[in-house]
């Protein structure tokens, strides 16, 4: 009997062992409409997969925590983060190493923008004006879309957000944070300019409704984070392999999907001001 | 059954609350225009698009086989608490993890299982039990004792057990299974919210990149799911679709067993002591914790949680004559059941987000949710304990019918239910925070986001204590009212 639990559980495990050996996972925080992201990343999965010749799957998740999460369980060993999840996520897993991130990236910006109602105009410094205001974020989480902005509204009024606006939400994604000011829900909202751009490039965007009315200063933003452990798992210099691949990525219709014009290597240093930032405003510890 | 003057007293206190607390809510729809989206998605459901999903199948399969090894696997061991219930250790834990939402332990679970199978089934299955345990075990208790009185007192304890007691019971244990199984559809649906891939998953991609046909059809399949659940879950195919169920919970991603023992020895430990701050910097730690996010988040709950349910009340006094015999012929009942279905067939969660997206950030979705979902659950009960009733054929019709002959005869039942529901609106209140409604959810989530667990934890622990106490209170206006309500067909 024993003898036979014991080659029922061998068989098992034979039947798990090579997809938990072979089979490199990754995720990204979903900062934007799912099918978007689903052929972004199954694309980038498909590219990896024949640059590393190894299976590579991407795993969606719903949100920033749980990008995070399955980075630091191991049972996701590479992410897009934005700057805010990867500082997180590094933190929490030693040895891990921001390794490429997007040329955009290392000057990126966000975009407050409001309801046509509101009256307001473009300008240089932050409205003074949104005081009052209901105004969304975008996930908790993000980067562009809550830490960024929550600093400059802080910077700007000396107060928290809850007590500079009227009504304090948080959308979710960048995708719906322009819808949700698109549609009046919210007054005003803090976007990720590339999204932004690139929604107004495919016309999804009612310019008589929204308009942008401040950009922030830039900061570092997304990346590419893998864990230290990598080589153990899938072989001696397999980390290198995956920074250069990611670093190689030239399809223009690929880059068009993130969007950005190239990646370029990036450092864990990188990030040093984004996680004071962070501190600052008490989302890290 | 005439109508004691301890009821309209009781019932005019929590009117005369949730009044009040309207004054502290917020009520606003921020949206412009929030009846142009609404009508996109009637236009959605009726126009819906069962094609353009390649995972719709997918999703329903997931959903059932989450529901089934949930349930089941809750069942067991809510049986298994029952035998003991009477200790108060088991009472108290099976009410502790009851107390919990299924959303709550799948984000616990998510921390150290991550995408594996194994959190959906234990976030269903946890809190099942506690429920199980609880229930069964009153129906054990409320079985004829008398063949077991005829028995021998040579028979074994066992024996006595499963001849004497059980036959009596198993009808009841089985008609209350089947009814949390539909629960447990319902619940298994919700958990996709968090990222498991059983319907609310896809729900919410199609809702919020605005696809409503697609939201359309999964709706409608899961109405379908639910409405013929009677004819697909025959007694007989239940042990089949139990042991199948497993198979079909798709392969997630492998757990790693080192997360599980660093989440519950350093994550939920907090964060003063992981860092040696000693117990000065833990009191500070709560106290910070408490003023800033239990206390803004356990008012916000109460507030909402009355509101909602004076509003379930009302909801449900309009809502039973809709299939009540009493009332207009079989095709109005008919149409009053489909009505009926619908709203008790769609979860809080999924009424509240579709709501939050038309109408803006506010109280209000929430409680139109919770009085919605809530509302046609008690009506359906309500309504069918009026088709038992049987009036004098000289009996008055209409409004006066209603309010002289129905109503006085269903006022103890009503609000037997409604009370029985009391808590668990306010499980719902405080999970639907996590659609950003200020409520303990809402701090929950915003722990989690920023990986504080420990947090998360605490808040947690809270929520749970607050349904356990609202819990004792209703008990206390039940048995105050003298109102005891058949278990079998009660919705908990």
């Amino acid at each position: 009997m024993l003898k036979q639990i014991r080659r029922a559980l061998l068989l098992s495990l034979a039947l798990v062992a090579p997809v938990m050996a072979d089979t490199f996972v990754f995720t990204a925080i979903p900062d934007n409409d799912e099918t978007r992201l689903r052929e972004r990343f199954q694309s980038v999965a498909d590219y990896l997969s024949e640059q590393l010749d190894v299976d590579v799957r991407y795993v969606p998740v719903k949100s920033y925590a749980a990008a995070v999460s399955a980075f630091r369980n191991n049972q996701v060993q590479l992410a897009w983060f934005g700057g805010l999840s990867g500082v997180q996520a590094r933190q929490l897993v030693p040895g891990s190493e921001a390794i490429a991130q997007g040329k955009e990236d290392t000057q990126f910006i966000t975009y407050f923008i409001a309801h046509k109602s509101t009256g307001l105009e473009h300008s240089d410094t932050l409205p003074k004006a949104i005081r009052g205001m209901t105004f969304t974020f975008g996930s908790k989480g993000s980067t562009s879309g809550r830490l960024m902005p929550e600093y400059y509204i802080r910077q700007a009024f000396g107060e928290a957000p809850k007590d500079v606006f009227s009504r304090v939400g948080f959308s979710g994604n960048h995708s719906r944070t322009i819808r949700l000011v698109e549609s009046g829900t919210y007054q005003v909202g803090a976007v990720n300019y590339a999204v932004w751009n690139s929604e107004l490039d495919a016309g999804k965007i009612n310019t008589d409704a929204v308009k942008v009315i401040w950009e922030t200063p830039p900061y570092q933003d997304y990346q590419w984070t893998i864990r230290g452990d990598v080589n153990e798992r899938f072989g001696e210099g397999f980390k290198d392999k995956v920074k250069q691949a990611l670093l190689n990525m030239d399809d223009p219709e690929l880059l068009k999907k993130f969007p950005r014009s190239a990646f370029i290597p990036a450092s864990n240093s990188d990030y040093d001001s984004i996680r004071e930032t962070a501190k600052q405003i008490g989302i890290i510890d | 059954m005439i109508l004691s003057s301890t009821s309209v007293r009781i019932t005019a206190a929590f009117v005369a609350i949730a009044i009040l607390c309207l004054f502290a809510a917020d009520l606003a729809i921020t949206t412009i225009n929030p009846w142009q989206d609404l009508a996109a998605l009637f236009l959605g459901m009726v126009t819906p698009d069962f094609f353009s999903l390649e995972h719709i199948g997918t999703a329903l399969l997931r959903t059932l086989a989450f529901a089934f090894t949930g349930v089941a696997l809750g069942s067991v061991s809510g049986f298994l608490l029952a035998l003991v219930f009477r200790f108060r250790a088991v009472r108290m834990f099976c009410a502790f993890i009851r107390a919990i939402h299924e959303l709550f332990w799948a984000l616990i679970f998510l921390q150290f299982f991550g995408f594996h199978p194994l959190t959906g089934v234990l976030a269903i299955a946890i809190p099942y039990a506690g429920i199980f345990a609880k229930v069964y075990s009153e129906i054990l208790d409320e079985t004829d004792p008398t063949p077991e009185r005829v028995l021998s007192r040579k028979v074994d304890v066992l024996s006595s057990f499963l001849y004497a007691r059980i036959p009596d019971a198993l009808p009841h244990l089985i008609t209350y299974t089947s009814y949390r199984l539909e629960c447990g559809l319902r619940s298994s649906a919700v958990l996709g919210f968090v990222g498991l891939p059983t319907l609310g998953y896809y729900l919410e991609s199609s809702f919020s990149q605005g696809y409503y046909s697609e939201v359309g059809a999964l709706l409608l399949l899961f109405y379908v799911l639910i409405a013929t659940l009677r004819l697909w879950a025959r007694p007989r195919l239940i042990p089949l679709y139990v042991i199948a169920a497993p198979f079909f919970l798709g392969d997630g991603l492998p757990i790693v067993w080192g997360n599980v023992v660093r989440f519950f020895t350093q994550d939920i430990v907090p964060s003063p002591l992981r860092d040696g701050e000693g117990l000065s910097g833990l009191w500070h730690w709560l106290s910070d914790l408490a003023v800033n996010q239990a206390m803004p988040g356990i008012w916000n709950t109460l507030v909402l949680t009355q509101i909602a349910l004076v509003l379930t009340g009302l909801v449900t006094l309009m809502a039973f004559p809709l299939i009540s015999r009493h009332f207009g012929g079989p095709t109005r009942r008919g149409l009053g059941h489909v009505v009926l279905v619908i709203a008790r067939s769609t979860p809080e969660y999924v009424i509240a987000y579709i709501l939050l997206q038309l109408w803006g950030p506010s109280m209000l979705p929430a409680i139109v949710a919770l009085a919605l979902h809530n509302g046609g659950i008690i009506g359906h009960l309500i309504g069918r304990r009026s088709n038992e009733i049987t009036l004098r054929p000289d009996a008055p019709k209409g409004i006066e019918r209603y309010g002289y002959e129905l109503l006085p005869r269903l006022y103890s039942p009503f609000l037997a239910f409604l009370f029985y529901r009391w808590e668990i609106i306010m499980r719902e209140t405080a999970i639907l925070g996590i659609l950003g409604i200020y409520t303990l959810g809402f701090f929950v989530d915003s722990a989690i986001q920023n990986i504080q667990f420990d947090k998360a934890m605490v808040l947690i622990l809270v929520t749970a204590f607050l349904n356990i106490g609202v819990d004792a209170i209703s008990r206390r206006v039940r048995a105050r009212l003298k109102l005891k309500v058949s278990m079998t067909c009660e919705g908990h």
